[in-house]
């Protein structure tokens, strides 16, 4: 356990050090990058003050830390508020995304992986793969605008973009959703499909339980175990992963807000954006893995043994 | 004779993914022999006729030409990177594998540090750092790519290294590139074959995706996510530009990541969960 609280500071401490090193592998002299070619001279040296680029590098580096730990990220070059409201506004907005998503795509997906399974190399595992297969191979960008075709432009149900409306929401999530319920899906299958064989199953079988009890009771609870820890590192990845769908429908999350700021050139809401989404995506794999050796009766039951036999010896 | 002809492979619709992506690649090459597309104004978003069977873009150009030489931006950049990304990362990984000690924890800390930016976020910040444009797309999308190919690698490696006809070599004191080239790295080529083409598709996506942010391949080169960019704007008014890029770029991935499958099938390699 220490060793795996070790590994996540190492890679906190490794984005860290990507993304201030972001600013120095800009090609040229980072404050004539920011500032363009018309800035006075005057305002060059107070910008190059503001990011103490006059330090030492390893200096500049523990400063940069100590700066992010008290919560200054700095300021947007344009609309010169401070990035960390900036950033927490808009975090939120992915945030409220991601879970719907997540929500939409494990009401979709695991029922759907649970029925492939059950009906194994019949038609409703082949309409599954069909789904799932499809689903994976097109892009948010292709999948976006087809349900804005439909929904919003055919069907007139929901708003095409922006976040004017409660059910603006929905779009951006659907289309989240259902290439997460893809993924999902085929996750819930193969899980089940292992679980199946299992002694266990054959054991609730053998004393009779009807099979749905068996499946329910049995089966199920076994092969949730690997689907929760899938949901955790797609949810991680929502986080991130949002970037063409918010950019699609105008939804003012932090991935669209990253690719504004790229456009825009402007560096420290970049830098910030890369270093939120990154950090975000690993505390929730973190958590996740916790959860999961708290949850699976396995590896309790592991430990149990082993204190057993410790106290036999 | 007989016996040759029958231990040919018997075409059959099993075989459509490397059919599709033939398909694919040759249109690619006739990307090349056709002349740029002129813009002419008043053909602009025609819908698909006798003339232009895929129709006009947003400019008036014919969207068939324009498609192909798509194709060939978007097949060659995952080519080259997954060449590129390949070569460095099963090196390292290789030798980390095979070698372990130093080399072999330093390069896992620094692939654990690359794992940490999830999808795209990393070659979005290198294109960010880089600046759009085909060059930088393809070292953006190589400097994250070679990743996943160092830790397969590596792992393989790790297990092939141990193994009987390994120290057999070691003994009769063959050399180090000579153990690696011949008696580890024939055993690796299915799994990372395998992980190669689930990388390509994933690269066409990635490639596209870039591109559709207007962060990855500029005009007047035509790329599959720049089309897709333009084609989304004037859905309303010409749902045949969007339909044709769209499900060409969604037959593409689905064939490559079918053939994945087969493979994977074909050579029983256990799949990453």
């Amino acid at each position: 356990m220490m060793a795996r609280f070790f590994s996540l500071l190492w890679v906190v401490f490794g984005v860290l050090l990507f993304t201030f090193l972001f600013i120095h592998l800009l090609p040229g002299d980072p404050v004539m990058v920011m500032l363009g070619e018309s800035a006075s001279s005057a305002e060059q040296s107070v910008l190059r003050l503001q990011l103490g680029l006059d330090l030492p590098i390893w200096q500049q580096f523990t400063h940069y830390l100590w700066r992010i730990l008290q919560g200054d990220w700095g300021q947007s070059l344009f609309s010169h508020t401070s990035v960390a409201q900036l950033l927490a506004m808009r975090w939120w907005a992915t945030a409220q995304l991601a879970l719907l998503a997540l929500c939409i795509g494990a009401s979709v997906g695991l029922p759907l992986g649970v029925w492939a399974a059950l009906g194994y190399q019949r038609w409703p595992d082949h309409l599954a793969s069909i789904f799932s297969l499809s689903i994976s191979a097109m892009p948010h960008f292709c999948l976006g605008p087809l349900m804005m075709l439909l929904f919003a432009l055919k069907l007139g149900w929901l708003p095409v973009s922006g976040m004017d409306y409660p059910s603006s929401i929905v779009l951006p999530a659907l289309t989240l959703g259902f290439g997460l319920a893809a993924i999902l899906t085929r996750m819930t299958r193969a899980s089940l499909l292992e679980v199946l064989h299992e002694d266990f199953v054959r054991t609730a079988r053998a004393k009779g339980l009807p099979e749905r009890q068996v499946i329910i009771r049995h089966a199920l609870r076994a092969a949730c175990l690997p689907v929760v820890t899938i949901l955790g590192l797609q949810m991680g990845s929502l986080l991130a992963g949002a970037v063409i769908t918010e950019t699609v429908f105008a939804w003012d999350g932090i991935g669209r807000l990253l690719v504004e700021s790229i456009e825009k050139r402007d560096y420290p809401v970049t830098q910030a954006c890369v270093m939120v989404i990154a950090l975000s995506y690993v505390l929730i794999n973190f958590l996740t893995e916790l959860l999961y050796q708290q949850v699976d009766p396995r590896l309790r039951r592991r430990f149990n043994r082993g204190a057993v036999s410790g106290g036999a010896a | 004779m007989r016996l040759q002809l029958n231990s040919l492979p018997s075409l059959s619709w099993a075989h459509w993914p490397a059919g599709l992506i033939l398909f694919w690649l040759v249109c690619a090459l006739l990307g090349y022999l056709l002349p740029q597309a002129q813009p002419d104004l008043t053909h602009i978003l025609q819908a698909p006729n006798g003339h232009a069977i895929l129709g006009y873009d947003d400019v008036g150009r014919e969207i068939l030409p324009r498609l192909l030489q798509g194709a060939r931006i978007s097949l060659s950049v995952a080519l080259l990177v997954s060449l590129l990304s390949a070569v460095v990362g099963i090196s390292l990984g290789l030798c980390a594998g095979y070698f372990g000690g130093f080399f072999d924890t330093l390069l896992m800390r620094i692939t654990d540090i690359f794992l940490a930016f999830p999808g795209i976020l990393l070659a979005l910040a290198f294109a960010a750092i880089l600046g759009p444009g085909l060059s930088n797309v393809i070292l953006a999308l190589s400097l994250t790519a070679w990743v996943s190919y160092a830790r397969l690698s590596r792992i393989q490696a790790q297990s092939v290294s141990q193994q009987q006809h390994v120290l057999a070599a070691k003994s009769l004191g063959a050399a180090h590139r000579r153990i690696l080239w011949r008696h580890v790295l024939p055993l690796l080529s299915a799994p990372l074959l395998v992980e190669a083409t689930y990388s390509m598709a994933s690269l066409v996506i990635a490639e596209a995706s870039l591109s559709f942010l207007g962060l990855g391949v500029q005009v007047p080169h035509p790329s599959w996510g720049a089309m897709l960019r333009d084609a989304v704007r004037y859905m309303l008014v010409a749902p045949h530009y969007v339909l044709v890029v769209g499900l060409s770029l969604v037959s593409l991935v689905l064939a490559v990541n079918r053939l994945g499958d087969q493979l994977r099938s074909q050579f029983d390699v256990r799949g990453k969960s």
